[in-house]
């Protein structure tokens, strides 16, 4: 039901990062100082313990190595794959203070965890069954890490999916040269092969299935289901084909077939690592003119700095202090009209122009999923987002949420981080401590 | 999950690792600590009659990206007094009673020794360890390594310590002599139930070639010191495989020496250790160290079946024989992988100008040496100059000839092959 298809636009691709043989591995472990209370340690928001890990590699005890790294993120496969280390643990290596190339923890992890998963060691048993059950909603990143401690602490768990796939923005949105998609489905499945995970695809919350249904079949309700539809310009001539939402566009190729034969120019609009993702997958995938159309400066972007500088080095065009405003062509897509503008974001009079483009993607945010929840008791929305304490809790009792829908839209591991923080805190509400 | 429980001449503890007596084991807060991450037990810094310490202590050797592989120290024991020592090992003992606590030992006279053994088995000791091992400053007040390298005063007083104690009484051998089987007999006459090995061996781990003075330097001197670390190891190997092999040397082996993780552990267990101990390492990088011990030998026993550490006690003493009976048909040529091969050249110049001259430029036009296999003598230089992991591969030829020892063939009972490489 969840497998993936051979057919995929995204296997084109290979990885970015190459994995790591053994002896590279080691010679790259044995290179790590070991810190004590570890800058990279802190910088990674599921506090895996980077110096032991990567110090039972140069033992040639991956089998510890692993372990360590899931005692802390059961999602450790695909973080080692997707996750930003430039900007967390390896942008804190202390080699950095030393004009040395930091430890490549990234890779590092992902030679542990590849391992582990190739050989088959197991390393976790759900707990004794404690009679309670948590419902979680979208079986993503948040909630999978929440699912699996919620089991090695013997509750029930159900996850309610709308899609056929499982995994979230793992499976459907990550760069395919960081991860595919078989690569999330199949961690997914090793997650769940603790047992007592039972998935329920196709039900969506609102649609198929009331709040108040989900609160009472439960004991505990987790919100994990993401972030909602792409965001439009709202302009004329959005319905032409060749117009796509950025997020929509990326699953779809990541997912099935795409055709871009008749594309030889596309154009992403957005500054944030979406846009920045998408640029450098449509040149993976053949398009020969690519433009980054964004309204602030370069220094402006919220896209990561070295995403953006591999996406100019494969070629990737930009037009900064442009302002889309509208579409050209005849039922599809011929170009971008735009205006300049100034340095305060306002459009300058005369400089009204169009970029030639068979394929526009819209990467200027997704909608939030906060109206689900607008009318309950207790649980409250800033900018769409939930709102949550230190533990994950909303203000309703029995109601905690993680991941997308309440940070905003972070990283897998930051989803890890929250899904296992919030199954804590469950737990212990649960059984009254 | 196996069983990890070690069991040293009645000395049990969780695991097989131990702190050496060092400054690693030099108070009970340290130990404490050290047990809280896992460490099974700990010998602690040996006490006799405090002593004043220089600064500095300590040297290192740092070899191309190795910092500290070899590690020497000037340092004494305690400089702590006895009394609060002693309170300390009680209080240790009473928190953490699964724990092994030793006490290291090193005092001159008979009533000393009694003195002090009287002491340690009151603050709750589980056994003692003599100290007869230290190579730089306790041996030239005719303690340590003086005591460790005169069998018959070795003998004496573990006789008084076997006199004196209710618990069991470990011997510390010194490396610092040409064999040491004669040293582990004499622990065995005097009535130790254990001995421990290797203490450091003495050394100077360097000079100050612009100041021209000894490493570590204390003002305008030095003086040589106790050499330990990973460098060490296959010393202390050699030295436990020895006694372990000795037929008539019947005392259970505490492994010291270089150990710095599990694997190193394992080889000390396999030729004969019930525990090993370690400092350097855990002075370059902590008590942490031990969890990634813990679960490597876990994980060893169970690739390999061993559902107690006693099953795997000694397993390769056996192999460790003498020259005469090796077997002088065996034959293994080097094979190079052409596909993993990146063309350094190293097992050419290697095999060029360190040993037999068997390997050669390419002629096909690759970048990959040719091996002479007629001529390759199947020494291992060049498997172990190459960077490349598996590329060099030594492989047993099957040359038609039994097993034959230099023994068979001094007494002519056996033929042996064409030597290689001898022109």
């Amino acid at each position: 039901m969840s497998q993936v298809s051979d057919e995929r636009a995204e296997v084109v691709f290979e990885d970015f990062k190459a994995p790591y043989d053994k002896s590279h591995a080691v010679a790259e472990a044995n290179r790590c100082l070991y810190c004590e209370d570890a800058p990279c340690v802190k910088a990674c928001p599921t506090a895996i313990n980077i110096p032991e890990f990567i110090r039972k590699i140069a033992t040639d005890n991956v089998r510890g190595s692993a372990k360590t790294i899931f005692d802390s993120n059961i999602l450790g496969m695909s973080c080692a794959r997707v996750c930003p280390v430039e900007v967390l643990c390896v942008g804190d290596c202390v080699y950095n203070n030393m004009n040395q190339p930091p430890i490549q923890i990234g890779k590092l992890q992902r030679y542990s965890t590849d391992r582990a998963y190739e050989a088959g060691w197991e390393y976790y048993q759900a707990g004794e069954d404690t009679g309670k059950s948590v419902g979680l909603i979208g079986a993503g990143p948040a909630s999978l890490a929440a699912a699996h401690e919620l089991r090695r602490l013997g509750h029930a768990c159900t996850i309610y999916e709308k899609r056929a796939v499982k995994g979230g923005l793992n499976t459907t949105g990550v760069a395919p040269y960081k991860m595919k998609a078989d690569r999330s489905v199949a961690e997914v499945e090793w997650v769940l092969s603790i047992g007592g995970i039972d998935i329920q695809h196709g039900v969506e919350l609102g649609a198929d299935m009331s709040f108040t249904d989900l609160e009472a079949k439960h004991d505990a309700v987790f919100l994990g289901m993401g972030l909602g539809e792409d965001r439009f310009l709202k302009a004329d001539g959005e319905d032409m084909d060749g117009v796509h939402g950025a997020v929509a566009f990326i699953e779809e190729f990541k997912l099935g077939a795409v055709s871009l034969d008749s594309v030889s120019s596309a154009i992403v609009v957005g500054g944030g690592n979406t846009a920045v993702d998408a640029v450098r997958e449509l040149v993976g995938l053949g398009v020969s003119n690519v433009t980054l159309v964004y309204r602030g400066q370069e220094a402006g972007m919220s896209g990561y700095i070295h995403e953006w500088s591999a996406a100019k080095i494969e070629g990737v065009r930009s037009c900064f202090q442009t302002q889309p405003v509208g579409y050209v062509g005849n039922g599809s897509v011929t170009g971008l009209k735009c205006i300049s503008l100034d340095e305060s974001k306002q459009p300058i009079d005369g400089t009204e122009h169009t970029l030639d483009a068979q394929l526009v993607l819209l990467a200027i945010g997704q909608g939030k999923l906060g109206h689900l929840l607008g009318e309950l008791d207790g649980v409250e929305l800033t900018n769409g987002c939930v709102v949550v304490d230190d533990h994950g809790a909303t203000g309703r009792r029995g109601v905690y949420a993680g991941g997308d829908c309440a940070n905003g839209g972070k990283e897998v591991v930051n989803g890890a981080a929250e899904g296992k923080r919030a199954a804590t805190a469950m737990h212990k509400y649960m059984m009254g401590e | 999950m196996p069983d990890l429980t070690s069991n040293t001449a009645g000395i049990v503890s969780p695991n097989p690792f131990w702190l050496a007596s060092a400054p690693p084991a030099n108070s009970g807060d340290q130990i404490m600590r050290a047990f809280d991450h896992g460490w099974g037990g700990a010998v602690w810094k040996t006490l006799g009659t405090p002593i004043q310490n220089v600064s500095s202590r300590f040297g290192a050797i740092n070899h191309q990206n190795s910092r500290g592989i070899g590690f020497n120290n000037i340092e004494l024991i305690t400089d702590r007094p006895l009394e609060v020592n002693f309170k300390e090992i009680y209080e240790v003992k009473k928190r953490y009673p699964k724990h092994a606590v030793i006490a290291s030992l090193m005092v001159e006279t008979r009533e000393e020794w009694k003195e002090m053994i009287q002491r340690s088995i009151d603050a709750g000791a589980d056994g003692l360890e003599l100290n007869f091992g230290c190579p730089h400053g306790m041996c030239e007040r005719g303690m340590g390594s003086a005591v460790g390298q005169e069998p018959t005063v070795n003998e004496r007083i573990t006789s008084w310590a076997k006199e004196f104690s209710t618990i069991p009484v470990l011997v510390k051998l010194t490396p610092n002599v040409a064999d040491i089987i004669p040293h582990g007999l004499a622990a065995q006459r005097g009535g130790a139930d254990g001995v421990s090995l290797i203490n450091t061996i003495k050394s100077i781990i360097g000079v100050d070639i612009d100041r021209m003075v000894v490493n570590p330097r204390v003002g305008t001197l030095s003086t040589n010191g106790g050499y330990c670390g990973a460098a060490v190891r296959p010393i202390a190997l050699h030295m436990v495989a020895a006694l372990s092999r000795a037929a008539e040397f019947k005392l259970p082996i505490s492994g010291i020496g270089g150990v710095t993780n599990w694997r190193d552990a394992v080889e000390f267990v396999l030729l004969g250790s019930t525990s090993v101990q370690v400092c350097t390492e855990v002075m370059l990088r902590g008590y942490r160290i031990v969890e990634d011990m813990i679960e490597g030998l876990e994980n060893y026993m169970v690739d390999k079946g061993f559902e107690r550490l006693d099953d795997m006690v000694g397993k390769a003493v056996s192999s460790y024989s003498e020259w005469g009976n090796l077997d002088l048909n065996y034959e293994t040529v080097a094979k190079i992988d052409a596909d993993s091969c990146i063309g350094c050249n190293k097992c050419m110049v290697a095999c060029h100008d360190g040993a037999h001259q068997c390997i050669f430029p390419p002629t096909d036009g690759s970048h990959v040496p040719v091996v002479d296999e007629d001529e390759c003598v199947g020494c291992n230089l060049c498997k172990i100059v190459c960077p490349v992991e598996d590329c060099i591969t030594m492989t047993e030829v099957e040359n038609g000839y039994t097993f034959a020892t230099w023994n068979d063939h001094i007494a002519g009972t056996k033929q042996l092959r064409p030597k290689k490489g001898a022109h």
